[in-house]
């Protein structure tokens, strides 16, 4: 049976994960590579690494990061952050990464999905859209939630497949950060508007909410950073729970 | 010396990584030559079924045939399982090595397509060498839109929109839908086994 996938997210900032790194008190705790390797021993089904600056200057520390951390990685291992063209999805690709996020720069011209599913898979192209309610409808937010993109998420989740993309990665902008859970309604809505997996993201702050959002959400997958990172929930805890309320989950042998 | 065929269907990066990380010698080649002198060949590739077209021009299906006729390990991942069989929906005008007989199917459209994520495998008819050691139900990373039907090589099913084939076995020639390279352990075990034939 198709598992649920529980995806950990790390977000680095030159070479460092900037989450949760207080928290913790090993030396190397902050290191992309080990967190890595860690929450794929404890049973993460995908890692994400989002580049939250991703500045020129940095682009060569990120993708050094990326080989680090692919070099010991046998499950799915996505990179987003500051993708702008073919040529960067090239480089994240022939770094390690499986698949590549974009957002903002699908807005400025989405054609780009097209190109990089061309060339390298629709499987290989998450395209991340970052949602925020306004009334009845959700709109789709650009720049790392600083600009509205002038787009309804729905629609453009429907735009995003029809021109190639694999997997909808859909924050709540609402939910993020806060721990209150993913928002479910808006989950639902993408989910039954696609024909093609999509990760629920923003909100997590207890296994009773991924329970919610693959029940009433509809979702493929969750994905959550700093729950991890802090400790608040083990990805074999929270897949023991999700086991128990009768989510199938995959308890890697 | 293992062979792992670019034939320009998606990244091999993940692939090489993986069996180098077993300690295997690999190269990615898309030299007929290379292919042919090689003691082991993995057709990997995501993507259109139309993309085998590459390997069908370019002289890599002959010498991939003469190998496989002596005995040389062959397997084929995702997509380069696919094209062992004879057709693909996908692609129909296609020939595929007809290995086996049978076509490539869509999944039906009351489930979701592409099939992504981990899923469980059926093991079946036993004493597979390309399984030994994976525990039935194992999970192991899928991301297909088209699939392979049950066949008598079928050595594991997997169940999505209906039954496909996992992973296919005889003789020299193997096939896994999934992507070992991606599976966690139980996919390092494979490629291990697969290395060690």
């Amino acid at each position: 049976m198709l598992t649920k996938r529980i995806i950990a997210c790390l977000d680095v900032d030159a070479g460092r994960v900037v989450k949760g790194t207080q928290f913790l008190n090993l030396r190397d705790a902050g290191d992309p590579a080990e967190l890595a390797a860690a929450h794929s021993a404890a049973g993460a089904d995908e890692i994400v690494l989002l580049d939250i600056t991703a500045t020129h200057q940095k682009r060569t520390t990120l993708l050094e990061t990326v080989r680090r951390t692919a070099k010991e990685l046998f499950i799915p291992f996505t990179v987003g952050g500051g993708v702008r063209t073919l040529q960067d999805a090239a480089a994240i690709f022939d770094a390690g990464a499986d698949k590549i996020s974009i957002n903002s720069a699908a807005f400025a011209d989405a054609s780009l999905i097209t190109c990089i599913a061309q060339h390298f898979g629709s499987q290989a192209v998450i395209v991340a859209i970052d949602a925020k309610r306004n009334g009845a409808n959700f709109e789709a937010w650009t720049s790392g939630g600083r600009k509205l993109s002038g787009k309804d998420a729905v629609e453009w989740a429907k735009e995003a497949e029809s021109r190639g993309a694999g997997e909808i990665l859909l924050t709540s902008m609402d939910r993020d950060g806060t721990g209150d859970g993913f928002d479910c309604e808006l989950t639902r809505i993408i989910s039954e508007a696609v024909r093609i997996p999509v990760i629920a993201s923003g909100g997590a702050g207890g296994a009773e909410h991924f329970v919610h959002v693959f029940r009433e959400g509809a979702a493929d997958a969750a994905l959550a950073a700093s729950i991890f990172h802090f400790g608040l929930t083990s990805i074999s805890d929270l897949k023991s729970r999700l086991f128990a309320a009768g989510i199938p989950v995959r308890f890697p042998c | 010396m293992i062979a792992i065929v670019d034939y320009k269907a998606g990244n091999l990066t993940s692939v090489k990584k993986a069996l180098d990380h077993l300690g295997a010698e690999t190269i990615v080649t898309s030299d007929p030559a290379q292919v042919a002198k090689s003691d082991k060949i993995v057709v990997p590739g995501v993507g259109h079924f139309a993309t085998t077209k590459t390997l069908n021009d370019s002289g890599l299906r002959d010498v991939i045939m003469e190998s496989i006729e002596r005995s040389v390990p062959f397997l084929g991942i995702c997509l380069g399982m696919q094209w062992m069989l004879a057709s693909s929906e996908e692609a129909p005008e296609l020939h595929g090595l007809a290995l086996w007989a049978g076509e490539c199917s869509r999944f039906p459209p009351d489930v979701k397509s592409p099939h992504v994520g981990w899923n469980s495998l059926q093991i079946r008819n036993g004493g597979s060498r390309l399984l030994r050691g994976v525990s039935p139900g194992s999970y192991v990373y899928f991301t297909h839109s088209y699939r392979v039907p049950l066949l008598a090589a079928t050595t594991a099913g997997c169940e999505y929109g209906g039954g496909f084939s996992a992973a296919v076995e005889k003789d020299n020639l193997f096939g896994v839908q999934f992507h070992p390279e991606k599976s966690g352990q139980a996919g390092l075990t494979i490629l291990k086994n697969f290395c060690d034939l």
